[in-house]
């Protein structure tokens, strides 16, 4: 792919300083606000998970309160969820669209900044819930009635943080898609797009329909709490279970708007260091588009529990199970990247290599949950926390760590230190395993999730996951002290610091200019 | 590529103050609202603070973006942009709309069927009977349904007909005759505010007259709440008319670039639409 240098006669001076910040139109500047606090929540609510394995490290529930330990474990979710990942996707959303595509900036830039600086705002209501009467909102991130009913003011904090998240999401999302749809380079046709940019369309299409649900859903929890409302429940002709169908009709997809990002990534990478071209390019993206829209179909997996008709259960059972068709063509495809490829072993392809084996873990406790005798027996167990944790940490978040080491030469000019990145991957990887892969065990001998205490048979186990846990979480000091250490300084990256890399960004001076593609480039 | 390419500039927006502007009136607003509905009376006056910075915000956000837009600033991709950012945009609103209808109708298909077949129910409150419209077994409180051929079939009316002045309008202005423009949209804006009146008219009486209040059971929750959005939403739209209007009177848009138009006809034939499910499943079926 070549492309004709762009010019950068108006990259003229900009703002300094936190006025920079604040104003920024460019999406350089607002993916690198994205990813700064994505960076920021990962630490605090990774500090969460630290509070809840200190909890966990031996039975009796003695550092915290049950209340309280409930707290941390629903802002821990909360946070990830929506602080961390959802964020860390959009950043790179911001960084590489526009470079991959040819385009100067994203379709709406002052709207780009809004989708940013709501977040700040959100996070701020959601710490600041534990300094009110009652505390955080302590209903798992779930928020099901009747229990997010009777919470304090804090749950209504919650709601209003998802409002103002979802009014960023949606914004963002708008902002992607038609980023992709009306600012490609000419020649940029939709299947010569990098598989980056084809799984953010479909996420940013699952964020539309489903982002307004869930604050249609949580507006009926306020509307409970506060107006007289009997929407949940059934002494007014309403049903609980009705939130966790509406809950689920957005959770579910939410579940691969943090995924499919991170299958743009992996398929980014692999090729770059297996120095091929993807295998199957055509069925990733029909593979991306089948999970998308089964993802709509879905949701009843989550509930298998409530009492659904035989029918009902028969239906999300295969259709779930239907999902790993496409899911193993991408799996497939990527271990046909590499194939015979020539492979080396950069930081960046670690965490890539690790995630397809990882994801694949979750993929198959996927699976197994699927099947709803199985998941009547494991509901509500530490086998689901472990399933969640193999394709959300090793999966979604292992997959960012993968990018953030992909680009960073391309965003900052200098290479990382390798060394530390490999010290980093590994660390992570036999903590994360040692953490998450115990949880199987505990969860298959009935030990249920979001409770502060346990029964004394647990403890060995709990005590490998807590101290694996801590070392878990330490280990992330190298990965900020790898990213703060690059951005001030190291060996120059050139334009195209991995040879093998084909797509548009790597023609771009490193870093780029604070402007590019003023004028469009032409993919030949 | 050896066909001769003119390379096409792009149109930069400069940096802006009014997001962060709108982040915190959102964050002042509902802070209010959080205070205000647990207990703290003044937190009456943050939301007003915040609303009114909303309000200037968006004043100045979009008065920047129609001064940008007069200035010629704006090209044929820019306009393609902001088609497929409101065409997204509407479909938000779908979904957000569909999360309440989706709850009616699992109230009255699935959940409601299913509170009378249980033994507890009939344990509990042996004379319930699982119709709709309902309140629910166990509340005291007795209303009177809303009744389609009123006041709801007369809203229907005046939505349809706004639907059709201001389509009157658009061929005024691709006509570039500015005076069918001009009184197109203000009978679409006096219909929009005889539609609001006349819902609010609705739900004076829905409380004084039939007991059909917010905790009137499901039925007055997904009635208050779905009619409650719609009515919201028309309010918007006819602000949004408004200020349309007042651009037609200074002289803006041209026969062939108006999607500031557009985008709220757009809107507006949404609302109306959301409007006749409105009418077909919550009052008349």
């Amino acid at each position: 792919m070549e492309a004709v240098a762009s010019h950068d006669e108006h990259a003229g001076p900009h703002a300094r300083g936190l006025v920079r910040w604040i104003t920024t139109t460019n999406h350089k500047d607002i993916g690198t606000l994205y990813l700064c606090f994505s960076l920021a929540m990962f630490f605090i609510a990774g500090f969460l998970a630290m509070l809840i394995r200190a909890e966990l490290f031996e039975p009796g529930a003695r550092l915290f309160s049950p209340a309280l330990y409930n707290q941390f474990v629903t802002m821990h979710g909360l946070m990830m969820i929506f602080g961390v990942i959802m964020p860390a996707f959009v950043g790179f959303a911001n960084w590489q669209i526009p470079l991959m595509i040819g385009a100067p900036d994203m379709a709406f830039p002052r709207m780009n900044n809004w989708s940013f600086w709501l977040l700040p705002f959100a996070a701020l209501l959601m710490i600041g819930e534990f300094f009110v009467p009652g505390g955080a909102a302590a209903t798992g991130w779930t928020m099901y009635p009747p229990l997010s009913v009777e919470m304090g003011p804090g749950m209504d904090m919650t709601i209003f943080a998802i409002h103002i998240l979802g009014i960023s999401s949606i914004m963002g999302a708008i902002n992607i898609i038609t980023t992709i749809l009306n600012l490609r380079a000419p020649g940029m046709t939709l299947m010569k797009m990098p598989l980056f940019v084809w799984t953010w369309l479909i996420t940013a299409y699952l964020l539309v329909a489903v982002m307004p649900v869930l604050a249609g859903a949580v507006t009926m929890v306020l509307a409970d709490r506060h107006f007289g409302t009997h929407f949940f429940n059934a002494a007014g002709g309403g049903d609980p279970i009705m939130f966790q169908h509406i809950f689920w009709f957005f959770g579910h997809p939410e579940v691969y708007i943090m995924i499919l990002p991170a299958f743009g990534i992996i398929s980014e990478i692999i090729p770059t260091f297996s120095r091929k071209p993807l295998f199957g390019y055509a069925s990733m993206v029909y593979a991306t588009v089948s999970i998308a829209t089964l993802s709509f179909v879905v949701w009843g997996h989550h509930m298998f529990t409530v009492g659904f008709p035989a029918s009902g259960q028969l239906f999300f059972m295969y259709a779930t199970m239907l999902i790993a068709v496409p899911t193993g063509v991408k799996i497939f495809n990527w271990v046909a990247t590499m194939w015979r490829g020539s492979l080396t072993f950069e930081t960046p392809m670690l965490f890539a290599i690790g995630f397809v084996l990882m994801f694949t873990i979750g993929g198959f406790s996927g699976l197994v949950l699927a099947v709803t005798p199985v998941d009547i027996q494991l509901h509500g167990t530490y086998y689901v926390v472990a399933h969640f944790h193999y394709v959300l940490f090793s999966g979604a978040a292992m997959a960012i760590m993968a990018g953030i080491y992909y680009w960073l030469p391309k965003w900052t000019g200098h290479m990382y230190d390798e060394t530390l990145g490999k010290w980093h991957f590994w660390l992570t990887t036999i903590f994360f395993n040692l953490t998450f892969f115990p949880m199987h065990f505990l969860g298959l001998a009935g030990m249920p999730r979001r409770v502060a205490d346990y029964a004394l048979q647990y403890t060995t186990l709990n005590q490998v996951v807590s101290i694996s846990a801590f070392g878990l979480g330490l280990s992330q000091l190298i990965f900020l002290y790898v990213i703060v250490k690059c951005i001030r300084g190291g060996v120059p990256a050139g334009d195209r610091p991995w040879e093998g890399a084909t797509s548009l960004e790597w023609t771009l001076p490193s870093p780029p200019p604070y402007h590019t593609f003023e004028t469009e480039p032409v993919i030949s | 590529m050896n066909a001769v390419h003119t390379p096409q500039r792009y149109y930069l927006a400069p940096p802006s103050y009014w997001p962060i502007t709108g982040s915190i009136a959102l964050f002042t607003l509902v802070a209010g609202f959080a205070l205000l509905i647990n207990g703290v009376a003044a937190g009456a006056y943050v939301m007003v603070a915040g609303a009114l910075i909303l309000a200037a915000m968006l004043v100045g956000w979009f008065g920047t973006v129609i001064a940008e837009n007069q200035k010629g600033l704006f090209n044929k991709r820019v306009d393609l942009s902001f088609r497929w950012g409101m065409s997204w945009f509407i479909f938000s609103e779908v979904m957000f709309f569909a999360a309440f209808f989706g709850a009616l109708f699992y109230i009255r298909n699935l959940a409601l069927p299913m509170l009378g077949e249980g033994q507890t129910v009939r344990l509990l409150w042996p004379h319930f009977v699982p119709a709709w419209p309902t309140a629910g077994p166990g509340l005291a409180q007795r209303f009177t349904p809303m009744q389609a051929w009123g006041i709801p079939a007369v809203n229907t009316l005046v939505l349809l007909s706004s639907g059709a002045t201001v389509t009157w309008a658009h061929w005024g202005l691709k006509r570039n005759n500015r005076r069918q423009l001009i009184v197109g949209l203000a009978l679409t804006v006096l219909l929009g505010l005889s539609f609001l009146g006349l819902q609010a008219h609705e739900y004076w009486n829905a409380y004084h007259h039939l007991g059909l209040t917010l905790g009137a059971g499901v039925y007055g929750a997904t009635f208050f709440l779905l009619t409650g959005f719609h009515g919201a939403h028309v309010t918007v739209g006819t602000i949004m008319l408004l200020v349309i209007l007042a651009r037609a009177v200074k002289g803006h848009f041209d026969p062939e670039h108006h999607f500031g138009f557009e985008a709220v006809t757009w809107y507006w034939h949404f609302v109306d639409v959301v409007w006749l499910l409105l009418f077909i499943f919550v009052y008349w079926l």
